[in-house]
């Protein structure tokens, strides 16, 4: 008895102590409040979220105007609730992460009309005056990756898994597509269509089937399907291909780029438009001409005069010279479409 | 050693003063692990407390404890009757796809006919999806608790498979299902909402949830039925030397276990989803609903109060992130809850397995094992 008496007794005594240690910050009411919603891949997704959370944090870091806090959703029915409690909390401006929130945007958006909103590759939203779509220029990215896949193959095939088809995401591989064959033009580009966003084992027996037929780049716009190509790709000993963000870093050995959108900028500036009250609704477009998309900055595996390419291409992008497709139409070799 | 023998049995014997120690011990491991992070306890608790305390915030807490209650209400009926319906996960998912089918294909009937539908059908999938593991167990003697974890993967890429269909997927780009029709969602209506200042999804579910746990106490206690699937619980054998059918109270209880967690899949997105998305994890309610039947000591009223506090946490938990605390706060709360609640368990086996060795051992034995558990 008087032992557990005594351990009580000591637990309570940390409880206390832990509750008067520190006191509350006190809350600067005159800071813009910025609140990120996660999608279902939660904050650590290594990906979109965690690129975009990055950024508001260092956001918050370098200008003490700005506090940013995140909530994550765990599962489709959180991102309504996760939305009105940042309403609730009274921020400036809400940012969801993703299309799947789009719905759920678009409720609260119409609802609460006062309210700002950004929403992440989605431009379903962009008819309402409070929302701003952040959207990314993907077929400028994915035609410099396919670039660098048609200057490194040494078997002219090269592979392509997608992660759902429909038309935001055909410009992924129709970019992919133009980007090989401007380089490469005899190549073939194996397709797939994994119809899942999180089907890693999926991903990786589809990479290790274009291995199989002679693949050695492979290049996926698939989410955590993708993590399963990357792994194929690294225990078969070929170059993978990543999206969204630098994935170098899942397989450091065998990515050999990666198609990034700067996500982590794009929530930045929104966040300081608010901040100097010019936020503008309706579709933001990033693209090579701004820094929204590149090539991811680990390029250790590319060769210089690949690079020169590259290099060569952006400034033909952004001088107009170039123009990517962005439809299925165009680029007849893409077959996932149809 | 009277006294410290007593304070043990005392908390030992009585289970409602057991689980709340153990909530309370959950609160401090979760104190001490905010202590070592450096944040501030009572502004993360201080968070929780008023995030769920306020009339809106109450209404959250309803809406998020609805599909607890029924799931747990599901995993306790299993440990009645003596299975461990560790499917749920599987059987809510069937359920939920089952009455979002429903919900979009049939979705021009009245609200009056629609909504039973689709509590039918939500049931009708959870009770197949046991009732198959139940075969399996009863035909070739095949371990449920395997096979229903497997089952729960099925159930899940079933329902992405069934979420992609063309007349069931989403027209526009969601990963999802359509919405369900208006008419089978459980929603109070807008006005009503607003004038009592209440979450956007506050609906009336929880009167289903609260109906089904008298339900499940009375078939549980009042029923012939309850009474045969209790006795196969406590001991198979005695209850087939005493005349009753134990292959089929094993079906029986799975059935039942499984329409109450398909039950709980429909009230969920009838209530709040109202569209399924293409999972790329598993949600974790049947899982949950372990973790509130054991806090509910698998008792129909203990759960519906272990629901109800699940779903505090879980959504004041999610809330903490506010203050700087992290969420994942809650599982270190509820993981030492569940972690005490069953050391009280093998407290309890021990004792029944020392009890016959009493009147053999003399007095200082009795001593030692007393100080024996207590140091455990």
């Amino acid at each position: 008895m008087k032992k557990i008496l005594a351990l009580v007794l000591a637990l309570c005594m940390i409880f206390a102590l832990c509750a008067c240690g520190q006191s509350a910050a006190p809350a600067a009411s005159a800071k813009i409040k910025i609140g990120m919603v996660t999608d279902v891949g939660g904050v650590n997704d290594k990906s979109f979220n965690q690129t975009s959370w990055e950024g508001l944090q260092a956001l918050a870091k370098e200008d003490s105007r700005f506090e940013v806090n995140y909530l994550e959703s765990k599962t489709d029915a959180d991102y309504q609730t996760n939305i009105n409690t940042f309403i609730d909390e009274g921020y400036d401006l809400i940012i969801s992460v993703g299309y799947m929130l789009a719905d759920a945007t678009r409720a609260a958006a119409e609802a609460n009309p006062d309210q700002k909103f950004a929403i992440i590759d989605d431009d379903t939203c962009a008819d309402l005056p409070n929302v701003a779509c952040l959207m990314f220029a993907q077929e400028q990215a994915s035609y410099l990756v396919g670039l660098v896949a048609g200057s490194v193959t040494e078997s002219k095939i090269v592979g392509y898994v997608q992660g759902m088809v429909f038309p935001s995401m055909n410009k992924f591989g129709v970019g992919f597509i133009s980007g090989v064959l401007a380089v490469c033009p005899d190549a073939t580009v194996l397709q797939y269509n994994a119809n899942n966003f999180g089907d890693s084992a999926g991903g990786s027996t589809a990479a290790k089937d274009m291995i199989t037929k002679g693949a050695d780049v492979i290049y996926h716009a698939a989410g955590g399907t993708g993590m399963g190509v990357i792994e194929a790709c690294n225990e078969e000993g070929i170059w993978a291909i990543g999206v969204d963000t630098d994935q170098s870093i899942l397989a450091p050995d065998h990515v050999i780029t990666s198609a990034m959108k700067r996500v982590d900028v794009a929530s930045q500036d929104i966040s300081k438009a608010v901040a100097d009250g010019k936020f503008v609704s309706g579709v933001h477009l990033y693209d090579l001409s701004n820094g929204g998309v590149d090539l991811a900055p680990t390029r250790d595996h590319i060769p210089a005069e690949v690079l020169a390419v590259v290099e060569q291409a952006k400034a033909d992008i952004i001088a107009g010279k170039i123009v990517v497709p962005t439809l299925a139409e165009e680029v007849p070799e893409f077959t996932l479409a149809g | 050693m009277s006294k410290k023998k007593g304070f043990l049995e005392f908390v030992a014997g009585n289970r409602f003063i057991h689980i709340l120690l153990s909530i309370l011990l959950g609160f401090l491991v979760g104190a001490i692990f905010l202590a070592i992070m450096g944040l501030s306890v009572g502004e993360a608790y201080g968070r929780l407390i008023t995030s769920v305390t306020s009339l809106k915030g109450f209404s959250y807490v309803i809406v998020y404890s609805i599909p607890y209650i029924v799931v747990g209400l599901s995993v306790a009926f299993s440990f009645k009757t003596g299975v461990f319906n560790i499917g749920a996960e599987g059987q809510f998912v069937m359920g939920s796809m089952a009455a979002a089918v429903v919900g979009i294909l049939a979705g021009g009937l009245p609200k009056i006919v629609l909504i039973p539908l689709c509590f039918l059908a939500a049931m009708l999938a959870g009770a197949i999806w046991g009732v198959i593991v139940g075969f399996l167990k009863t035909k070739w003697g095949i371990n449920e608790v395997l096979s229903m974890i497997m089952f729960n993967w099925v159930a899940f890429y079933l329902s992405n498979f069934i979420a992609g269909i063309p007349a069931i997927h989403s027209d526009g780009t969601a990963e999802a299902t359509k919405n369900i029709s208006d008419n089978a969602s459980t929603l109070l209506s807008k006005d009503l909402i607003n004038s009592l200042g209440l979450c956007p999804t506050a609906n009336w579910g929880i009167l289903v949830a609260i109906a089904v746990t008298v339900l499940v106490w009375f078939i549980i206690e009042k029923t012939t039925l309850g009474y045969e699937l209790k006795a196969v619980g406590s001991n198979k054998f005695a209850a087939e030397y005493g005349g009753i059918n134990v292959n089929r109270s094993i079906l029986t209880a799975l059935a039942i276990s499984g329409a109450l967690a398909g039950l709980g899949g429909s009230l969920q997105l009838m209530g709040m989803g109202s569209r399924i998305s293409v999972f790329s994890s598993q949600e974790g309610f049947g899982f949950a609903g372990i973790v509130v039947a054991l806090i509910g000591c698998s008792n129909p009223f203990g759960v519906l109060i272990a629901g109800i506090f699940y779903g505090a946490l879980t959504f004041g938990g999610s809330k903490l992130n506010l203050v700087g605390a992290p969420t994942q706060l809650i599982n270190v709360i509820v993981g030492t809850v569940v972690f005490f609640i069953a050391i009280s368990i093998i407290f309890q086996r021990l004792r029944y397995i020392r009890k016959p060795a009493k009147p053999k051992a003399p007095a200082p034995d009795k001593k030692a094992n007393g100080k024996e558990a207590a140091e455990k």
